[in-house]
């Protein structure tokens, strides 16, 4: 089944009446893979079933890079039993450019991870073939794998096919949307959890929420492995789980003075000792580090550069944050920190990861406006009462500083106060009269 | 009694279990590493607790690939790598192989078939963006070719690793943004109030729905020519696109209204600083396919007033914040203008509350 591109020479069996793309074939030209190119290739390959599309989308596009607009429109094309999950996209030009008037996408969940085997790969471009454009993007910003390019008709047997061998529609519209994990425990030694556990069991646990839209708007999850955040959860994630840990990080003192015997003492103070965001480094005389763990906030840029010397620590886990989306409506909101610290170690933790996760998807459901994402919800009813309904005690952690608006209500006080120093003498280990 | 016929239920997977298509070194010492290093560019060598080794080759793809493509890249992980690949958050392709003897057949391999080596440390890595014109229903411009079209001018920083820090640009054709925060950030930005064509806002749009995803309140309901329709106040309204999904006769895009800003200095990673949004530089640049020369000039000269000047590990925006922003616009030779003072909610933070002066 598989077809070797290199049988073919360029235009050969391709539809006779190809549109002239004199702007799209500038972008043939440079050391970059062109997109163009492949374009081509799939319009030349005259056996196929999507040639004549694929000629037609050339013109289209050509036609958009003449004109400066957009051709598509959306519209309403799902598969049996799911509501969301293809982004339909019909032209407005298909008049002039009929083959391609409908050219769909479907959106695709990858593998936690984004691995694969070239048999895999080679088995979802085999289904694409046969049913697709054969254009295939690897991936969309929300971690989908899209599949670019299917007519109406074709859009059920192309997803039934894909979901003969284990794959699975993402996200689309106001729903659960498709989450990524970062490569982490697979192959990073700064990994704080197990990403495919977190990512798979969350996800797949409320799957009901992404292929039946029901959400007031979307709603993200991603995984991270570390404070590096690889897959950008802090801006584009409504709950962002970042790996961290809070005992103090490891220190292999000999691979320190290796280090500093290779980069020499200024280079080392330079860069790694001064840009300590919170100073919690020093180099002592004998070219060993000391590290004021109290003040370190797992910024991971130490570990970074003395990737050898240094590691998280073991007691591991994550950071919640909540809330990160992009422009609209009240402007950008960068994921805000929730919960310090959850251990992420046995089955337990992971199931109550998930239920934390379904607290907020009902909260988020029952209580955000149209439109509106969950960092708009808290924005708009406010941090305390938000973690009032997830069962959240406030911590010194949520916030850059304490509040310097003087407009509140403190006739309970005493009262938060009572319980807070009721919930540390808790944590400490101690009787508590309330209990 | 029914001819329909009975179609098939969805098998309700989910996410796939990647163990089923990771390399074997790679799920034999799942959370047991120990460091990595990086012998070249686009290349990384990472090493287990068990003392198993791996070596990654990192490619640079057109992310919009042709199955011809995919099946090449598929020829050469069988035949110089081991079958198993995966990619990353900005599209590029990694190769696992557990013996580094295979690390430079793969590396020549891929670059006969013009994969770029590279994208790891502090290189330009590939840019992460969005659909453009290939396949949105809102584009203001195309992602995929201005992608093409920097990755050319940068392909040498791709394959290097001589940026002070990493640098991860982003493309986005529209304010959604849905291509993400960049040290360097190509977004479209509308210059002008939607034009309605008042024949169609009826039939096509809810209205009340329209009105209330205005940020500005700058939409109302309206009667035109004895039609119900809307109206802009064009005196309000910031042209930001967000009432043309629910509503497309409120046509955003124009031929020659939409612009191309570009930013600098988001970044997501908590390292030294913490996480940052992307700020205003230039605005105002046309839409110029099929290359894109003035978007290319700016971000040409950002990227190398920041190779130039920043310190070792200060990403563009830590870069930035030391020097300050009057010696960047100084170094870059942008004006600044009142579109650089906020105007959103919150502006004032946005300040400078200090008498700290860069001169």
């Amino acid at each position: 089944m598989s077809q070797d591109d290199s049988i073919r020479t360029e235009g050969q069996g391709a539809p006779a009446d190809h549109h002239p793309t004199p702007m799209l074939d500038e972008l043939e030209s440079g050391p970059w893979p062109s997109f163009v190119s492949g374009l081509k290739r799939l319009r030349d390959n005259a056996d196929a079933q999507y040639a004549p599309m694929m000629n037609d989308l050339l013109g289209q596009l050509e036609h958009s890079y003449e004109e400066r607009l957009g051709f598509w429109k959306g519209g309403t094309v799902s598969v049996f039993g799911y509501g969301g999950g293809v982004i339909p996209r019909f032209s407005e030009v298909a008049d002039k450019y009929p083959a391609s008037k409908e050219f769909h996408t479907l959106r695709v969940q990858p593998p936690a991870g984004m691995h694969y085997d070239t048999n895999v790969l080679r088995q979802l471009c085999d289904i694409w073939e046969k049913h697709g454009s054969g254009l295939i993007a690897f991936h969309g910003q929300s971690g989908d794998i899209m599949f670019q390019g299917c007519s109406s008709e074709n859009v059920q047997p192309a997803f039934d096919e894909l979901n003969e061998i284990g794959f699975d529609l993402g996200g689309a519209g106001p729903a659960l949307r498709t989450s990524m994990s970062c490569v982490g425990h697979a192959r990073c030694e700064m990994s704080c959890y197990d990403e495919v556990k977190a990512h798979r069991s969350v996800i797949n646990e409320f799957l009901d929420e992404m292929h039946r839209p029901a959400l007031p708007y979307k709603f993200k999850f991603k995984f991270s492995g570390c404070g590096n955040d690889c897959v950008n959860a802090i801006h584009r994630a409504d709950f962002a789980v970042i790996g961290t840990w809070r005992d103090d990080m490891k220190v292999n003192q000999d691979e320190v003075k290796a280090y500093v015997g290779r980069v020499g003492r200024k280079y080392a103070i330079d860069h790694v000792i001064a840009m300590c965001p919170t100073r919690a480094l020093s180099l002592n005389d004998d070219d060993t580090l000391d590290v004021d763990n109290k003040s370190c906030v797992r910024c991971m840029h130490c570990l970074n550069v003395m990737n050898k010397a240094l590691a998280p620590g073991d007691d591991k886990g994550a950071s919640i944050l909540v809330g990160g989306k992009r422009a609209l409506k009240v402007g950008d909101l960068m994921g805000t920190m929730l919960i310090p610290f959850v251990k992420l170690e046995s089955d337990e933790d992971y199931e109550n990861l998930v239920a934390l996760a379904r607290r907020m998807l009902d909260f988020f459901a029952d209580n955000a406006l149209e439109h509106e994402r969950i960092g708009e919800t808290i924005d708009r009813i406010g941090l305390p009462m938000f973690l009032e309904a997830m069962e959240i005690e406030p911590d010194p952690n949520m916030v850059n500083h304490p509040r310097t608006s003087c407009y509140v209500r403190t006739d309970d006080f005493t009262d938060e106060a009572e319980k807070y120093f009721e919930r540390k003498a808790r944590e400490a280990g101690l009787d508590v009269a309330a209990d | 009694m029914s001819s329909a016929p009975t179609l098939r239920r969805p098998d309700e997977t989910g996410v796939p279990d990647p163990f089923q298509y990771m390399h074997p070194v790679m799920k034999k010492n799942y959370g047991n590493w120990a460091w990595h290093d990086r012998p070249r560019p686009g290349v990384l060598h990472h090493v287990a607790k068990s003392g198993d080794e791996i070596w990654t080759v990192r490619a640079g793809t057109q992310r919009q690939m042709d199955i011809f493509t995919i099946r090449k890249l598929c020829d050469i992980g069988d035949k110089f790598a081991e079958g198993h690949v995966r990619f990353t958050t900005r599209s590029n392709i990694e190769f696992m192989v557990s013996n580094q003897a295979k690390v430079q057949p793969l590396i020549d391999a891929l670059n006969a078939e013009g994969f770029p080596i590279g994208g790891t440390g502090n290189s330009v890595s590939m840019i992460s963006h969005t659909q453009g014109w290939l396949h949105c229903d809102i584009p203001g411009t195309d992602a995929s070719g201005v992608v093409k079209s920097l990755m050319d001018m940068m392909h040498q920083e791709f394959i290097k690793e001589e940026m002070p820090n990493r640098v991860r640009i982003t493309t986005s054709c529209c304010q959604i943004n849905c291509g993400g925060q960049g040290d360097i950030s190509i977004n479209v930005q509308y210059t002008k109030p939607p034009k309605i064509n008042h024949d169609l806002v009826a039939k096509v749009c809810e209205r009340p729905a329209v009105v209330a995803r205005c940020p500005v309140a700058a939409i109302r309901p309206a009667l035109v020519d004895g039609k119900p329709s809307l109206e802009v106040d064009e005196q309000k309204c910031v042209c930001c696109g967000a009432c043309y999904p629910p509503c497309p006769p409120m046509q955003i895009n124009g031929a020659d209204s939409t612009k191309i800003a570009v930013w600098v200095g988001g970044k997501h990673s908590n390292a030294r600083s913490k996480p940052t949004f992307h700020k205003l530089v230039v605005a105002n640049l046309p839409n110029n396919p099929p290359r894109w020369p003035e978007v290319e000039e700016v971000v040409h000269k950002i990227l190398y007033a920041y190779k130039d000047n920043a310190k070792n590990w200060e990403r563009l925006g830590e870069w930035i914040e030391r020097i300050g922003w009057p010696r960047f616009f100084e170094l870059t030779g942008f004006a600044f203008t009142k579109h650089h003072l906020d105007t959103w909610v919150g502006a004032r933070k946005t300040m400078n509350m200090s008498a700290h002066v860069h001169f």
